[in-house]
């Protein structure tokens, strides 16, 4: 078992003809996922790593069964592209590109919510189940399977506390990187109930960082329904107030925001939380044991 | 990107939402020349908050008066950020404050209206101590927001007859300039009740740095510094510290924690560096000129966790453009074996464990700091 993506994913890249979308596909083969076809508009007939490439994806999924979409088109077409593969059903669409306007990932959050549709991201690394299937740009050699459910706001934060986990000894059930914008798809809140009804997660990480209210409603969340232990790590103890943090969170949510207010709202409801990511192992060894 | 009430008040303009005939100078001398009723109020225009407080708001009753005021203004410095323009603006006689304005709801993943009769104050702290005392509602995603939210939300704040459909307009049209331009805030405080009309007294205006390709004729961002605005120059995200090493690394989550692994082993970052996703070997190159040009750097941190960057290519950018102050470079993920390869043999050391590399860059800071002080 795992959340979100697994052995029976059978994926279509958008944007698969590109620098990073064919690096990465073919990362995504290596790792044993079933990338079965790729879309760039204008290239339909060409092949990647032997992937067959289309124009649509209307026409991807009707020749080749694909049911979920990674995408790593530039951000300022990453809008139709999702709406797309969301219009076509896949499930999951996972969104890597970075730098996706705030107000296009409003559309399309909401026209997934419309289709019954989860979207991963914008600007987040995808979503790992090891062994199984690899969607994104999560290096593969960090991961083993295991009991650990992983779900971050941060891409390279992520890698570094897996790499922690697998080192000591500590697999993953599967890793979800949300993305770091400030409207995302998926939440805290939704892996940790996929994550607290999948019977071969044990521990649940959970990896936040300042800005907006996320956490605290994670927090909520593991208090009223979590049955699994959680161990969490903040970013941005000593990040100054007030540079890049957008005034919507503050306005709505009062002093929510800060490591501190996360830290705390998380301890509350006894979450163990490290102080530096290296910390994350053994406290969730601890909570195995 | 943060924009002066001038330029947000223009913005209003255009899209017919009601402000004070006012103009902007940035020379006491030109006040003589403005075509404005007076009293007028100066106000300094900033981008910091607080600028009330700090005496950068005053009222004048003649041109002189204005102009003394002008001079005095200009110059001033209000919390760090010097003033070089002020806006002069007729003064009005104001019945009462209200609050209004549109911002993303993180949560929600929509836009929200957020309003309030308690306005011309702070409105986060009417949030902590008087919640009930403001009004919110959703806008939808592809509907927008309606006319009729409007008239909800406007009868909450007590609005009544024709006021209320003035506010019906206002909050449409902020909403339409909210999501046209591409705003994360669109804030107007006061919204003031003046001889029975309602009047933007202040504007506000935060746009998505995401969106700016959207909006070629904007002006350019004032907020940053000098090398916060070179590194925004090559796609990479700069902030600027106060301690002494430099810290470069990928994902923002990743270098938030390096500065925070910096201060649990007693450093202190000079910067927040983020190389980016995808961080090529040009990145890496630039990234290494911008983080050591800020003075009083002892030592620099690298520290790199790659995937969708591949150290090859970190690895490339950092033999290019080797490091001038003392270095610890931390580089593993993707393509780890061949960035190590790389470094080796120009003569770079690096280490693959980030608490070693971050005790290494703080005891390299302090050598730096023990060296200057013995010469």
């Amino acid at each position: 078992m795992a959340i979100i993506v697994d052995g029976h994913t059978r994926l279509l890249v958008q944007g698969i003809t590109g620098y990073q979308g064919a690096f990465h596909t073919g990362l995504m083969l290596e790792a044993g996922t079933k990338v079965v076809a790729g879309v760039t508009p204008g290239k339909g007939g060409a092949a990647v790593h032997g992937v067959p490439v289309f124009d649509t994806v209307d026409e991807a999924v009707r020749s080749t069964g694909a049911n979920a979409c990674c995408i790593f088109v530039p951000a300022r077409f990453a809008r139709d592209a999702a709406l797309e593969a969301i219009a076509s059903r896949l499930d999951p669409v996972v969104i890597i590109t970075e730098g996706v306007p705030v107000h296009d990932a409003i559309e399309v959050v909401a026209y997934a919510r419309q289709h019954g549709v989860r979207v991963v991201g914008p600007n987040g690394p995808g979503v790992t189940t090891p062994g199984q299937c690899r969607v994104g740009i999560m290096p593969t050699h960090l991961f083993k399977p295991g009991p650990v459910g992983v779900v971050s706001r941060s891409g390279t934060l992520t890698y570094e506390i897996v790499a922690g986990l697998t080192h000591a000894g500590l697999g993953q059930s599967t890793a979800i990187g949300l993305g770091g914008d400030p409207v995302v798809g998926t939440s805290f809140v939704e892996v940790l109930e996929l994550f607290n009804e999948d019977p071969d997660t044990y521990a649940i990480v959970l990896l936040g960082e300042i800005g907006g209210s996320a956490e605290e409603e994670a927090a909520r969340y593991v208090q009223a329904h979590v049955k699994k232990p959680v161990v969490a790590y903040i970013a941005g103890r000593t990040a100054p107030p007030g540079k890049r943090m957008g005034h919507a969170g503050a306005v709505i949510s009062g002093t929510e925001g800060t490591a501190d207010h996360k830290i705390q709202a998380l301890e509350a409801v006894g979450a163990r939380v490290a102080t530096l990511p290296s910390g994350v192992a053994a406290l969730v060894r601890a909570q195995l044991q | 990107m943060k924009l002066h009430e001038y330029q947000a008040k223009e913005y209003f303009g255009r899209y017919g939402l009601p402000v004070q005939k006012g103009l902007v100078i940035d020379r006491p001398e030109q006040v003589a020349g403005l075509a404005l009723r007076y009293p007028v109020v100066v106000k300094a225009q900033v981008l910091v908050g607080g600028r009330g407080k700090a005496g950068g708001v005053k009222l004048a009753r003649t041109p002189a008066e204005a102009e003394e005021l002008a001079r005095a203004i200009l110059g001033m410095e209000i919390r760090g950020e010097r003033v070089t323009r002020v806006l002069v603006t007729e003064a009005v006689d104001i019945d009462k404050e209200y609050y209004l304005a549109f911002v993303t709801d993180r949560a929600a993943g929509r836009v929200a209206a957020i309003a309030s009769a308690e306005g011309g104050v702070d409105i986060e702290s009417v949030a902590r101590t008087a919640p009930e005392k403001i009004v919110r509602a959703e806008a939808d995603p592809f509907l927008g927001f309606l006319a009729f939210q409007a008239r909800v939300v406007g009868r909450r704040l007590g609005f009544a007859g024709p006021v209320l459909e003035e506010f019906v307009r206002i909050a449409t049209a902020l909403y339409r300039l909210y999501w046209a331009e591409d705003a994360d805030l669109a804030e107007i405080n006061p919204l003031a009740l003046v001889a029975g009309h309602l009047l933007c007294v202040d504007a506000k205006l935060v746009l998505d740095d995401n969106a700016l390709y959207r909006h070629p004729e904007l002006p350019p961002n004032e907020e940053m510094t000098e090398l916060e605005a070179a590194a925004k120059k090559h796609d990479l995200s700069y902030v600027e510290l106060d301690g002494d090493i430099a810290v470069i690394g990928n994902g923002a989550g990743l270098v938030m924690s390096t500065l925070d692994l910096l201060a649990h082993f007693g450093g202190r970052a000079a910067n927040f560096l983020d190389v980016g996703g995808g961080a090529s070997a040009e990145a890496m190159q630039t990234a290494l000129g911008i983080a050591q040009r800020k003075p009083g750097v002892r030592a620099i941190f690298i520290n790199i966790f790659g995937g969708i960057t591949r150290c090859d290519d970190v690895a490339r950018g950092i033999v290019d453009n080797p490091p001038k102050v003392p270095a610890s470079i931390r580089l593993t993920g993707t393509n780890e074996t061949e960035g190590q390869r790389i470094l080796r043999e120009a003569g770079i050391a690096a280490g693959l464990d980030p608490d070693e590399g971050a005790r290494v860059a703080v005891e390299l800071a302090r050598r730096g700091a023990q060296g200057r002080e013995g010469r």
